[in-house]
């Protein structure tokens, strides 16, 4: 039934993927990026994570997608132009997928023939577990991940604030 | 019977492997910016697989430290492409050539 379930959702979530680089419009490409994230979400659930689930849902589907999708609305984007000066990056890109999904195949494989000691616990995935471990043991880098939200916050508002013309400036300093 | 922990992985390597592809292919900068995002997902997926196969919440832990991440990321890259748009009227990747030569 699990097995069904993850299959189905890991077609979906390849599919979308795919769907996503393949699409030239960007409105597209985000939307096909959604169901990424939802099925990857479903599959967190299978995987007895229901706060990772949640949060995925509210993060990224939420919150990220929408602002991206904001952006693309807001600077009224055509469709991506069809071909690139430099061929030849879609030869060195094949290429480098082709090497990663071999590496994909040789973890699957490593991992296969190294000793299975799979601890069958589901109490992992509790919201009270995660908030016990990440206020005791992980205090630290969830400090850092705040200062990380902060500088964000920070940075995001200088680099869209609207630069003043420098004769602009100049007049501004004249008239003191 | 549940899917064992090198399906998961080989799941996460594949949708990995199209967001790097998607990264070199595509031409805008919010196409790649999404791209990067599906890479940071499949990262994810296989945290949380090891942290499902070891019973232990770190996986569970660092996954969320990766989704605040994601969200500067957001914040930071997309004030990257109105400020590019604004100077530019274009979000072409090829072009952010003013610094070449």
């Amino acid at each position: 039934m699990v097995t069904a379930l993850f299959y189905l959702l890991a077609g979906l979530a390849i599919a979308c993927a795919i769907s996503c680089v393949y699409h030239k419009n960007p409105l597209y490409s985000a939307v096909s990026l959604i169901g990424v994230f939802l099925s990857l979400a479903c599959i967190y659930l299978t995987l007895s994570a229901p706060f990772i689930a949640v949060t995925q849902i509210l993060v990224y589907a939420g919150a990220i997608m929408v602002l991206v999708i904001f952006v693309i609305m807001l600077l009224n984007l055509d469709e991506d132009k069809p071909l690139n000066s430099l061929t030849y990056l879609y030869g060195v890109g094949g290429g480098l997928g082709l090497l990663l999904i071999a590496q994909a195949i040789f973890v699957f494989y490593a991992v296969n023939t190294a000793g299975q000691e799979s601890v069958d616990s589901t109490a992992a995935g509790k919201t009270l577990s995660i908030g016990l471990a990440m206020y005791t043991q992980y205090l630290l880098p969830v400090e850092i991940v705040g200062i990380l939200l902060l500088m964000a916050i920070v940075g995001a508002m200088i680099m869209s604030r609207r630069i003043r013309e420098p004769n602009q400036r100049k007049a501004e300093k004249a008239v003191e | 019977m549940e899917p064992s922990l090198e399906t998961y992985l080989a799941l996460s390597g594949i949708l990995f492997a199209i967001g790097a592809v998607g990264v070199i292919y595509k031409r805008n900068a919010i196409g790649m910016f999404m791209c990067i995002e599906l890479m940071l997902n499949a990262v994810n997926l296989s945290f949380v697989a090891f942290a499902r196969h070891y019973g232990d919440v770190t996986g569970q832990l660092f996954v969320f430290v990766v989704m605040a991440v994601a969200a500067c990321e957001a914040a930071v890259g997309l004030g990257i492409i109105i400020t590019f748009f604004r100077n530019r009227e274009s979000i072409d990747v090829d072009d952010a050539s003013i610094m070449r030569n």
